[in-house]
């Protein structure tokens, strides 16, 4: 069957033409007849990159989604050996009810590991385990001048560090060795508290995140004046005894993609103040399942497509420590001021485990996180003034949700990317490469 | 305890019904499953048996055949039957898509392509259907398609063949019902599989393996006769069915 996709806020809209490849066998002569058909390629999995780090510059992408099989499971010691295109979900159907979990989960369970590892995700529990990188110590690379290279931090130890947030540029993933945590129950033990300010954020993440292993913080990004930073912040813990319930699938879905963004400064007002009442003012905690602590948005599919035809983009920045008492306040005044933002704006303090990745997004400081529906003016208004407060903060921009970062950001946040091209496979080339190395 | 032999066991939709049988067991508590894989391809065929092994599998033992020789089916039979004991299921899923315009120019090609598609299905069902008898028990399932139902201008080669094997199934299923075994028609529309790649197919009729899988393990055990994958592919074959002839032939479906 002949597809073409877009990557997940559908912007910007360069329709990939997908070849599927069924076995890692097949690899090589793919991406050979591929390369001889269009020059670069790209691999891509599920789509779940924000902006344009999943397309390729020829529009013609390699799926390695086919490749969902698992090598070996150990369910003693909690080790996978897995092809590239299989998902954190399909993970969770296998290990839950045995009483495994990811050490690392993003927002989502729909990522590959192979995107999970290419753009070195990171979750609630950054604080403690840093990225989904530090959690994978070995992994088959496939390379056009090398063949099937085996990494990790004695072998081949450059290449390594560079397909750790390497955005799949330096090669394909044929396996990868994922470590999994034990859990004795599926559930969480959550606390849930307000906050009225960035100020009582940064107190409440530094007091309570060393004693949780996960935490996030919901901001209301609409909120002014006095209201201004207010949010709710939240934190958890496998719960020590219960049940092990495995994932449960399905829920609602946007069955199209509606004209217009359905998200818009009305709307958006009126869900944030709901969503700030409902939540209490003192410290209140509940056990809920790990679906709708860890994946609130995967209850709805295609939710990505209420941002309409234009589709949207995601905005995500981390702001150092030490410079976050007065840039975050800056950031949300200016998205304030501008009437824009989702629903889901979230703030997530990083710890300061590092990545054995050279181009990994996290640093010691505050992630913010925010989806803005697109419309024409939105690269050079408002992310232009966040951008300007990043740069003075000495922050930097996520590659997997970027469609607009400029090359000098780029290479000031990301100084090691002239490493990544040497190490880049020639036959490899996305959109975001070629754009922020322009 | 269940005892599966699979033939084509490396095709997107057997590896997906081997999967979901090992959901469906993991679901309602530890149902343990054994496999007996038969593919062509030894490499492939290794992966998908690691692959089910670590997604809890008790067992998986492999055979490599060319099903087209069906000289070697009894063998193969035995084989299957020494490492399970008994067999509960059969799954039988191999076949090709011919190239309907390459069949026209070549005549051998196309009997060829009848002989994966129809003969060598059919053999193996005749040899299974003694096996089985002997057990008194167990069902056998056989993916045909719907393009049995009638033939096409453009795949009248694949579509007669599963319409022999269909039509064989339906005088089949009457003797091995009086034996107490089963035998089902599985009658998949179009799937998105590595058969189908590359064919510009309408894509809100396209469904995935998972999602015909689904469909056809329940189908399996809930024993029915023929099964259309996914469903409205009934509805659609009961209009394309109804078609008159003489309208049916200015048609180019």
């Amino acid at each position: 069957m002949t597809d073409t996709v877009l990557s997940w806020g559908r912007y910007p809209p360069y329709p990939q033409q997908c070849t599927a490849v069924h076995w890692r066998a097949d690899l090589p002569q793919r991406l050979a007849a591929l390369h001889a058909e269009v020059g670069q390629t790209l691999p891509y999995g599920n789509g779940r990159s924000y902006g344009d780090s999943c397309l390729a510059a020829s529009d013609r992408v390699l799926s390695t989604r086919p490749l969902d099989r698992i090598l070996s499971a150990d369910w003693e010691r909690g080790i996978l050996v897995v092809e590239p295109g299989i998902t954190l979900g399909e993970i969770l159907t296998l290990a839950v009810h045995r009483g495994w979990f990811p050490r690392v989960t993003p927002g989502t369970r729909f990522v590959t590991v192979a995107g999970a590892i290419a753009n070195d995700v990171h979750g609630k529990n950054h604080h403690r385990q840093g990225t989904f990188g530090c959690h994978v110590p070995r992994f088959g690379l496939y390379r056009s001048q090398d063949g099937l290279v085996t990494c990790s931090a004695t072998e081949h130890p450059e290449l390594y560090a560079a397909t750790i947030g390497g955005l799949g540029l330096t090669g394909i993933l044929v396996w990868a060795e994922v470590h999994l945590v034990p859990i004795t129950s599926s559930q969480i033990d959550g606390l849930t508290q307000r906050f009225g300010s960035l100020r009582e954020f940064l107190d409440l993440s530094a007091e309570l995140d060393p004693a949780h292993e996960f935490s996030v913080a919901w901001v209301d990004c609409v909120a002014r004046g006095a209201a201004a930073g207010r949010g709710v912040y939240m934190a958890g813990d496998f719960a020590p005894a219960g049940t092990l319930e495995p994932l449960k699938e399905g829920g609602l879905s946007v069955p199209f993609t509606p004209p217009f963004s359905l998200v818009n400064r009305w709307s958006l007002r009126l869900f944030n103040e709901a969503y700030w009442r409902r939540h209490p003012a003192r410290r209140q905690r509940a056990r809920v399942g790990f679906q709708p602590f860890f994946y609130p948005l995967d209850g709805v599919l295609h939710w990505n497509r209420i941002y309409g035809r234009q589709g949207f983009q995601q905005y995500q920045c981390v702001i150092p420590w030490a410079a976050a008492d007065t840039a975050l306040p800056e950031l949300l005044a200016v998205i304030a001021a501008s009437g824009q933002g989702s629903f889901l704006a979230v703030l997530k303090r990083f710890g300061d485990r590092p990545s054995p990745g050279w181009l990994s997004f996290p640093c010691p400081g505050v992630t913010l996180a925010l989806d803005f529906p697109n419309h024409r003016d939105r690269n050079a208004g408002l992310f232009g003034r966040l951008d300007a407060v990043v740069r003075a903060a000495g922050g930097r921009l996520y590659p997997a949700k970027d469609a607009h970062m400029t090359p000098d950001d780029f290479r000031r946040s990301y100084p090691r990317w002239e490493d990544l091209e040497r190490l880049r496979d020639p036959l490899l080339l996305s959109r975001f490469w070629q754009r922020v190395t322009a | 305890m269940k005892r599966i032999l699979v033939f084509g066991a490396t095709s997107a939709i057997a590896r997906a019904c081997c999967r979901r049988w090992l959901e469906v067991a993991a679901q309602e508590g530890a149902d343990p499953v054994h496999f007996h894989l038969v593919a062509r391809a030894p490499e492939p065929l290794e992966q998908t048996a690691s692959d089910l092994r670590a997604r809890g599998a008790v067992s998986v033992t492999t055979q490599c055949a060319d099903l087209a020789d069906s000289a070697g089916h009894p063998a193969l039979v035995q084989a299957a039957l020494r490492d399970l004991g008994e067999i509960d299921r059969v799954l039988i899923a191999h076949g090709t898509l011919p190239d309907q315009a390459a069949c026209e120019r070549d005549p051998e090609l196309a009997l060829r392509e009848f002989a994966v598609n129809g003969t060598s299905v059919i053999a193996l069902l005749l040899h299974l259907a003694n096996v089985m008898t002997d057990q008194g028990r167990g069902t056998i399932a056989v993916i045909t398609s719907v393009a049995g139902d009638r033939g096409r201008p453009s795949n009248y080669v694949y579509g007669s063949a599963k319409a022999a094997v269909s039509t064989c199934c339906e005088g089949l299923r009457a003797r091995l019902f009086r034996a107490g075994v089963h035998l089902i028609d599985i009658r998949p529309g179009f799937v998105d599989t590595p058969m189908t790649a590359g064919l510009n197919l309408p894509r809100a009729l396209v469904a995935t393996p998972e999602q015909v899988a689904r469909r056809i393990v329940h189908g399996i055990e809930r024993q029915r006769d023929v099964l259309y994958v996914p469903a409205f592919w009934a509805l659609i074959l009961g209009v394309i069915r109804a078609i008159p002839r003489p309208l049916f032939k200015r048609l180019s479906l």
